[in-house]
């Protein structure tokens, strides 16, 4: 048996893959990418289907309850579309939740791939900034930085991003330091190969699945940070709706037109459970062990 | 078939098998895991089950002991353990298999550190099986520990009760797992690769222990193994399997000289046996040493000094040896002897403490990484693990021409030589797009030598390059390598624990023990007439030396 010339086994494709296959099976996390979807496309569609634009105003119908007239979500103390200022809102607070993550991890996967790599003190001095970071109670350094600095949609993008990305970096860091050990990196080394190559084209690649499932959960996060700081007032400023500063006008009129509040709550809970159950499902795609359950 | 044995003693098997069939989950390589399968192990005989990996041997054990994963399921046959009104394993309750485990049959696995629970000392891990029983009161299991642990020669067996697992050696270690399986004095007992794991000396030590226990005790032995040179070892009978379904079976030393089937017949022929013969030069080349190495060393501590915990390992000591062009020199040793830290040392994956390694009449060793960077190609290694060597992200192709593009070497250029080298060490080019998890061990490993060839290097160090293989894989390697160099004319430091495989392919062989070398010559000196009593030992200790 000349074992060199055997066939080779039928090409697997990504999407046929065991991995796809496990996330597939996973109901909540499938549920959830739909609803994702929908409410990315409800964001880019919806607002060019409505009759309003999300500024425009109609004195006569202040406060009006969902499904009057063409006002399918009611309407707010000015007279503004809430349907409309949802989808506006959605644009907002999505594009910031996912560029806070994208920044974060980018900046997270760097520190932990070059700690876990090189060890020694540059992995220390890098992971002891991680803990630094991580021992600061973000959300007042949030508070702060966008107390001090000029609000807008990037600025509030980048403080998120800037206290999001050591859970990335942890993650990374333990990944990279188990990989190092492996015999295909050794070999990398042999080969002559520099410690940029080997660290972003060798090792990086198989890091790769935690990174992803780090990242799904860190858009939640960003996305909930968002609308902490909006809510709070520090952060998205009127009239440019988000999430978070349609809840900041709702709470007084909580009684008399609850909608106000509930509808932003709802798509907020809904983004956020979403991306939470995706990140859940991935987790579990990607852990071979799930195997033997 | 039945085995012929049975005519020459009439005695009761102990187990018989009838059509066992075993299924395997949808979308695996075969439906089956084993097909049809009907054997008898004999009462007091030793049977080997021989087959490469995945042939189901292992299958048919854990089918045996009830232990098979849930999702492989038994879809056919019988079987009977402890004669006629003994108990019907398969289809038995969970209760009925507790009892019979350990009581009756018991079992002994490849991996004795992972298989011995790390957190619980020796005694109380073979107490466990006492007390799952319900077998004697406290004191009398404590003594049964004991002569347990003397039975199987542990040295100490007071001391040894109270030691944890990985105080042991591996040996000892596999010595334990046996003193477990026999305390209840059971009357088969499953030896699951048992000495795969285990260096040489301590690989007959273990056979001839079982051997002897078998005699003192009466008990049947069902062994598992790939290896003939085993078989010849210990074997009364011998059952081949392959593909899951029995190819030969009939009694040790009729299959061994005469075997019928093709299978068996190349399986045999794939054993490295011993030659006492220098091989043939390749070509009359001036003895001009290419690498010299000269009183090379490397000392491992871990722990603190500071606190006075430290560990301290002199891994190599005082190495001295020189290789000369398109030679091989091959590196004996037990597990621990140094040869693999001295094989690091040799490409720098690892710095050494003292010594010097002259690389083409160039001191090596004390260039820094940088300055090294520009001969990595010239000095290329083949890894061990066919499976963790190759990045699985990259493709054959990236494996490949990484190296000689990071080296400068054009892109296009890469590609057509990397194609060439597939063809060379048997792989088709439709290989260069694929990722590494399609490609068998064996072919895994050819991509590992194609990547150390990438470069043209005059010297290749192979760190136990065939030793993750089966037989028959591990003889088509070997013929490769040296192909390879009878084409090049590169030198290969040949490092390996198995004498029989350094014999068929080195010119020199140098022993090493305990980061030493004790013995260096050519095989007949070290095969025929070794000078050290450590080699001696090792010799002495090659299983199936009568295998030839």
């Amino acid at each position: 048996m000349t074992s060199a010339a055997a066939p080779h086994p039928a090409r697997e494709r990504w999407w046929r893959g065991r991995t796809m296959r496990r996330f597939l099976a996973n109901r909540l996390a499938l549920f959830g990418a739909a609803a994702i979807v929908l409410l990315v496309l409800a964001c880019v569609i919806g607002p060019g289907l409505l009759p309003y634009t999300s500024l425009s105003i109609d004195l006569r119908a202040r406060f009006a309850p969902p499904f009057t007239g063409s006002h399918y979500l009611g309407t707010d103390p000015l007279g503004r579309d809430v349907a409309a200022r949802l989808f506006m809102a959605g644009r907002i607070s999505l594009a910031v939740g996912f560029a806070a993550m994208l920044l974060s991890t980018i900046i997270g996967t760097l520190i932990g791939v070059i700690a876990g790599y090189r060890g020694g003190w540059i992995g220390a001095v890098l992971m002891r900034m991680v803990d630094g970071f991580l021992s600061f109670p973000s959300i007042f350094l949030v508070l702060a930085l966008a107390a001090a600095l000029k609000p807008s949609a990037m600025m509030i993008t980048v403080v998120i991003a800037a206290t999001s990305w050591m859970e990335v970096a942890r993650i990374v860091e333990t990944e990279v330091r188990s990989l190092r050990e492996r015999e295909f990196v050794q070999a990398g080394r042999m080969l002559g190969l520099s410690g940029t190559h080997i660290m972003f084209r060798e090792i990086l690649p198989n890091a790769i699945g935690p990174i992803i499932v780090a990242a799904t959960l860190t858009v939640a996060r960003a996305i909930l940070m968002e609308a902490y700081i909006s809510f709070l007032g520090y952060g998205i400023q009127p009239p440019l709706p988000s999430w978070g500063n349609m809840l900041d006008g709702a709470q007084r009129y909580l009684g008399s037109a609850p909608w106000l509040a509930i509808i932003p709550g709802a798509a907020i809970t809904i983004a956020v459970a979403s991306f939470n159950f995706i990140g859940d499902g991935l987790r579990d795609a990607f852990d071979v062990r799930g195997d033997h359950k | 078939m039945m085995p012929q044995g049975q005519t020459a003693r009439p005695a009761a098997p102990a187990l018989s098998i009838r059509g066992l069939t075993v299924d395997l989950p949808r979308g695996m390589e075969r439906r089956h895991a084993v097909e049809n399968i009907t054997f008898d192990l004999l009462d007091g005989q030793i049977l080997c089950i021989v087959g490469e990996s995945g042939s189901g041997k292992s299958v048919t054990a854990n089918t045996i002991m009830g232990l098979l994963p849930r999702a492989i399921l038994v879809s056919a046959g019988a079987i009977q353990l402890g004669g006629p009104d003994g108990t019907a394993m398969i289809g038995a309750s969970p209760a009925t298999l507790r009892s019979v485990r350990g009581r009756v049959v018991s079992m002994i696995f490849q991996d004795p550190l992972s298989a011995l629970n790390p957190l619980m000392r020796v005694g109380e891990q073979i107490t466990e099986v006492l007390t799952a029983h319900d077998v004697g009161t406290k004191d009398w299991q404590r003594q049964r520990v004991i002569e347990l642990l003397t039975e199987v020669n542990l040295p100490n067996p007071q001391l040894m009760y109270d030691q944890y697992p990985f105080r042991l050696s591996g040996g000892q270690r596999q010595r334990v797992m046996i003193a477990m399986a026999l305390a209840l004095e059971p009357k088969v007992l499953i030896a699951d690769e048992p000495t795969t794991a285990l260096d040489v000396t301590t690989q007959a030590q273990i056979l001839h222990l079982i051997r002897d226990i078998l005699r003192r005790k009466g008990m049947s032995v069902m062994f598992i193994t790939h290896d003939f040179g085993v078989v010849a070892e210990i074997a009364d009978s011998v059952i081949v399997m392959e593909k899951g379904r029995i190819v030969e079976q009939g009694i040790a030393a009729e299959v061994l000289k005469s075997p019928s089937h093709p299978y068996t017949r190349r399986l045999i022929a794939a054993v490295p046996n011993l030659t006492g013969q220098d091989r043939a030069a390749a070509a009359t080349v001036p003895e001009d040493a290419i690498l010299k190495v000269e009183g090379l060393s490397k000392t491992y501590r871990s722990g603190s000094a500071l606190l006075g915990s430290q560990r301290v390992v002199p891994a190599v000591q005082d190495v001295w040896f020189d290789i000369g062009a398109s030679r091989t020199l091959g590196i004996v040793g037990e597990s621990g002897s140094g040869k693999s830290s001295l094989g690091r040392l040799l490409v720098k994956l690892q710095d050494c403490d003292g010594g010097r390694i002259l690389f083409e009449g160039r001191d090596i060793a004390a260039l820094s990484d940088s300055e090294f960077r520009p001969l990595r190609p010239k000095i290329q290694m083949i890894f061990q693990d066919p499976f963790a060597s190759l990045n699985p992200r990259s493709t054959i192709g990236q494996i490949l021409t990484v190296g000689p593009v990071a080296h400068g070497m054009p892109r296009a250029q890469a590609r057509i030589e990397a194609k060439e080298l597939l063809a060379r060490v048997g792989l088709d080019a439709g290989a260069f797009d694929r990722y590494p998890h399609e490609f068998s061990g064996g072919q895994r490993q050819r991509i590992g030598i194609a990547r150390a060839l990438m470069f043209k290097p005059r010297l290749l160090v192979a760190d136990e390059a065939v030793s993750a293989l089966d037989v028959s894989i591990q003889a088509q390697i070997l013929q490769l390598l040296d192909q390879i160099q009878r084409e090049t004319g590169v030198s290969m430091i040949f490092i390996t624990h198995d004498l029989r495989v350094a014999s068929q392919i080195c010119d020199q062989i140098a022993v090493m023990h305990k980061g030493r070398i004790v013995e260096q010559g050519p095989p007949s000196q070290i095969f025929l007439n070794p000078q050290s009593s450590y080699t001696r030992e090792l010799v002495a200790a090659i299983p199936g030396e009568t295998l030839v």
